[in-house]
């Protein structure tokens, strides 16, 4: 079986290094994707037509915020369907005399400081990414990641109770809702503005500034949106997966 | 001189490819996946897509090593394979 597997690497390694070299070189102005019109429409117009510097989250929050909402959705699904296979509700009483008594050593002080002092530091990164996203890279993603990262940072250096007072199970679910509200809630906005489904621009009236602003603002919007979304299922996923579906003892 | 740490990271990153589905630990897999990602993340910095990297080195090397290593722990360190 084994080499039936490498055998499949190695043609499908030869067919990829043959089609390597229709590939345009790395950075060729001339190749399809610089030269087709719609990069160039984006590659010039995104600052004059958004005043978001970052073209990158331009095109992910605004032009195809579409996409960027289903993605959310999907990270939403992805952390449902891993509570829905891991998460054991309601054990009998006979498995709970079984089960180990609940292990409360305290945490070493020198993990338990450096986390402290690592902790708020963290916390305002992810904040500053989320916040910053169109201006410098980031957005609400990543923000989200780290910001989630920050919390399995505190349930792996104490215990996921201790984490779990700050974010309980049944909180973590409303904030992932709340984040795919906040972004759907923006093109629901902007629909019964006069506009397309997530057309920002028609936003003029609830936001300042004018057309240009009000996409740039509602950009960052949806981009906090993203943010809780993100934030709640990483953690989610983290606690079921350390502690067996049952939301008592982590790693 | 861009591409000789292009070159460097690209060994780098079939050496550890390699070993992370040799190994029969896979505690140590997880773990050298994850210095996969960051390799990975280190290559798109180089070609300047920045905001690929930091999603890489967020999810990849961060949050997905995690995920595994959380698995690993919580089932069976040994490969059967």
């Amino acid at each position: 079986m084994k080499a039936i597997g490498f055998i499949t690497v190695i043609i499908t390694a030869l067919l990829l290094l043959q089609a390597e070299k229709d590939f345009p070189n790395w950075g060729d102005p001339e190749s399809p994707a610089s030269s087709y019109r719609l990069s160039q429409h984006y590659i010039t117009q995104t600052f004059p037509e958004t005043t978001v510097p970052n073209m990158v989250t331009a095109v992910l929050a605004d032009y195809r915020g579409y996409d960027t909402m289903f993605e959310t959705v999907v990270i939403f699904t992805a952390g449902i369907a891993i509570i829905g296979i891991l998460r054991v509700f309601g054990s009998s009483s006979q498995q709970e005399h079984k089960e180990p008594k609940l292990t409360t050593k305290k945490p070493d002080i020198i993990v338990a400081t450096t986390c402290r002092l690592l902790l708020p530091i963290i916390q305002l990164f992810a904040l500053y990414v989320v916040a910053h996203g169109h201006h410098s890279p980031g957005g609400g993603f990543q923000g989200g990641v780290i910001f989630g990262a920050g919390f399995i940072l505190l349930a792996l250096s104490r215990n996921l109770q201790s984490a779990q007072e700050w974010v309980p199970e049944n909180r973590i679910l409303n904030l992932a809702g709340i984040g795919i509200f906040i972004y759907a809630g923006f093109g629901v906005v902007a629909l019964l503005s006069g506009g397309n489904f997530l057309d920002y621009g028609f936003l003029t009236k609830l936001l300042p500034g004018g057309v240009e602003d009000a996409r740039s603002h509602s950009m960052l919007g949806v981009e906090i949106g993203v943010a809780f979304t993100v934030t709640a299922i990483m953690f989610s996923i983290y606690s079921n997966l350390a502690s067996n579906g049952k939301m008592k003892e982590g790693i | 001189m861009i591409w000789i740490f292009d070159i460097i990271i690209l060994v780098f990153l079939v050496i550890t490819s390699i070993i992370a589905l040799q190994v029969k630990d896979l505690l140590s897999a997880a773990m050298i996946f994850g210095v996969y990602s960051f390799l990975m993340c280190l290559l798109w910095a180089g070609m300047g897509a920045v905001d690929v990297a930091f999603t890489e080195a967020a999810v990849g090397a961060g949050v997905s090593a995690v995920f595994m290593i959380s698995t690993v722990l919580r089932t069976d360190r040994r490969s059967s394979d």
